[in-house]
């Protein structure tokens, strides 16, 4: 665990999980499906993207909504997918994307070579 | 906007829905058609309770918007539907209460019978 301190933008003040993702890395969403308040959008959910950025550590949501405090933090991202991937029928031009701020948790690292 | 490809899974073997009913980006769904209308009193009280039991005015945070939301998506696809903005709101808040214990469900339904009377002798005058 680590503590993160504030940064101006993203203040976050709370014990927090260690990232694991960089800016370029390339992951995939966790395609799951639990009950309760989630915050991933599940037409996203199984797709590959790339790490935009990191956004900060913020107490669960998840575990928010069910009146516990969230804590440790998990680390947010926004990540970067290719809106061709994500809709089959997308009729825009082929370079354009979605960004999505996406927790830690509900993301892992897609492995070299692996096929996207 | 098209359906996604992950929409095969959104029926699963325990009967239960993949999908949330509220989770709707990029299902079919008509022209959104922007317009403006003013807030009726009710709904501006409804507001108002949120802001001043989320904290943010001071005092203790007595809700968070991730129980509000986790009380929207629980209410049913067809109730969600019918219901406006602000019913949403505040069947989630009342849930939310309930939840935490503030009031229990006996004081809720008594004081809804006190407020159904008072309306009730005031309709007859």
């Amino acid at each position: 665990m680590q503590e993160i301190a504030g940064t101006g933008q993203y203040p976050t003040r709370h014990p927090s999980v260690p990232t694991q993702f960089a800016p370029g890395d390339r992951v995939r969403v966790r395609a799951t499906a639990p009950l309760g308040h989630i915050r991933t959008p599940f037409y996203i959910r199984g797709h590959v993207g790339m790490i935009e950025r990191y956004c900060g550590a913020y107490p669960n949501p998840e575990e928010l909504a069910q009146m516990r405090d969230g804590l440790p933090a998990q680390p947010l991202y926004r990540v970067r997918f290719l809106q061709s991937d994500v809709w089959p029928d997308y009729a825009g031009r082929p370079e354009d994307t979605i960004d999505i701020e996406i927790f830690q948790h509900w993301l892992e690292r897609l492995d070299e070579g692996m096929v996207a | 906007m098209a359906k996604s490809d992950s929409d095969s899974e959104s029926e699963r073997p325990d009967g239960l829905i993949a999908r949330g009913h509220h989770d709707m980006g990029g299902l079919p769904a008509g022209r959104v058609e922007p317009s403006e209308h003013d807030y009726a009193e009710w709904e501006r009280r409804v507001d108002a309770l949120m802001v001043l039991l989320s904290g943010v005015k001071g005092g203790a945070p007595r809700l968070t918007v991730d129980e509000l939301r986790k009380n929207i998506e629980a209410i049913g696809p067809e109730a969600y539907e019918k219901m406006g903005y602000y019913e949403r709101w505040v069947t989630s808040i009342t849930q939310t209460m309930i939840q935490r214990g503030i009031v229990t469900t006996d004081e809720l339904g008594r004081k809804m019978e006190q407020v159904r009377a008072r309306q009730d002798v005031a309709c007859k005058k």
